[in-house]
């Protein structure tokens, strides 16, 4: 069986690499679900959780900020200048941050707001299967 | 002072090489974009008159790393009369104490400056400077915006090379390379035929300022290696200097002592000789 080759790469190093069976992204159009013999696409991402499945069946969620896909020939390479892994997003001290921002009301605090938000909705995603990446 | 240096520029060398792939998947991103659409907008076309230019000097916080942050300051100095000679007024961005300090004291304007990070740069460091720059680049010229824009910074090769760089990051270049070429340089084959979304466009635009913001976050890892590189040499001279000097100066304190026991003997030997002769 084909299968997909994912990279999650952010900034300042790489966050998840292997083998999928799919994947499924945000751009600003849409969800778009990529699996194996995919047309090459080049899109942006919208601010959200980024949900791979894995060869065994496991459900790997990341947040990812700011970031874009590349498919081409079964190689995804999912880009972003933050990228984080649900399980290791600290929820509790996301909670807080998202309360922490609504209370503020610069640009800084709302984009921190919008960051804590994606960190939550990854980590929900990941315990809303019942697996944890 | 060597031992420190050495173990935070092993750091700085990971950080520059984890910063790698994103950087690479950038550019191959970049290139797609560029090769299957036109456009980029402002971002890439180049002004014929130019008015003002913005250079920003890489240099460190702190001091003790050798003729590190002198010789970009130099090389800056050299941009400037460049510039000044083609009829462009210099605008100067700053990064590290060092450079600051060295325009302050010679009461020059600085447009925008930035410390403390040189060190361990961030990439929301690289933001901000790239924020800064873009919008004095959207800025018209005569409201105190720039026509293009360099960034000075030293490059590491390796540990005992490091070079002073000048890159122009604004107008971005955009240089029409063969697709043999091109495969060659990112090692990759003919790029497929992208489904752009929303737009070739309109993914060029979101890519270009994430871009220059890698491109500054680069320079600003591969300045903070060379920073440490170049303080870890500086540091090793000076405790080689240190030994070198310990050794001769037990040196002349030996030979001081010995000659001081010499004369004191051949005085007593003197004085016993008077008294059994007379």
């Amino acid at each position: 069986m084909s299968e997909l080759n994912v990279s999650v790469v952010a900034v300042d190093r790489k966050v998840w690499v292997g083998a999928a069976k799919s994947i499924v992204a945000t751009t600003p159009d849409g969800e778009i679900g990529i699996f194996a013999g995919h047309e090459p696409v080049l899109s942006l991402l919208v601010n959200g959780v980024v949900r791979i499945e894995t060869l065994e069946g496991e459900k790997v969620a990341v947040a990812v900020h700011g970031g874009f896909v590349a498919v081409d020939s079964d190689h995804v390479r999912v880009l972003a200048e933050i990228a984080e892994l649900a399980g290791d997003i600290d929820v509790d001290r996301a909670k807080k941050a998202l309360d922490r921002a609504s209370r503020e009301d610069s640009p800084e605090s709302i984009a921190a707001g919008h960051r804590a938000e994606t960190r939550l909705k990854a980590a929900a995603a990941v315990t809303a299967t019942g697996l944890h990446s | 002072m060597e031992l420190i240096a050495s173990s935070r520029f092993v750091k700085a060398q990971q950080r520059v090489e984890a910063s790698l792939p994103y950087t690479q998947e950038l550019l191959r991103a970049i290139s797609a974009a560029v090769s299957n659409g036109n456009g980029g907008g402002a971002l890439v076309s180049e002004v014929e008159d130019r008015k003002r230019a913005a250079v920003i000097l890489v240099t460190s916080d702190r001091g003790l790393a050798g003729a590190y942050s002198s010789a970009i300051i130099k090389e800056g100095e050299g941009l400037n009369a460049l510039l000044k000679e083609e009829g462009v007024t210099p605008v100067h961005f700053l990064v590290g104490r060092k450079s600051v300090g060295y325009y302050k004291f010679r009461e020059r304007k600085i447009a925008n400056s930035w410390t403390g990070f040189t060190d361990q740069p961030k990439y929301e460091d690289a933001q901000a400077i790239a924020a800064a720059v873009t919008e004095a680049f959207n800025t018209d010229t005569n409201e105190g915006g720039v026509d293009e824009i360099h960034l000075v910074y030293t490059h590491f090769v390796n540990m005992a090379v490091q070079e002073v760089r000048v890159r122009r990051i604004l107008p971005v270049e955009v240089v029409e390379v063969s697709k043999t070429e091109a495969s060659k340089k990112l090692d990759t084959n003919v790029f497929p035929l992208y489904e752009f979304e929303p737009s070739p466009e309109a993914v060029l635009d979101a890519l270009l300022p994430r871009y220059i913001e890698n491109m500054i976050y680069t320079a600003l890892l591969l300045a903070a290696a060379s920073e440490h590189a170049a303080r870890r040499r500086a540091m090793k001279s000076a405790s080689d200097n240190a030994e070198e000097l310990i050794r001769t100066l037990a040196r002349q304190a030996n030979q001081a002592r010995q000659a001081e026991i010499t004369q004191e003997i051949s005085e007593i030997v003197g004085g016993a000789d008077a008294l059994t002769s007379a």
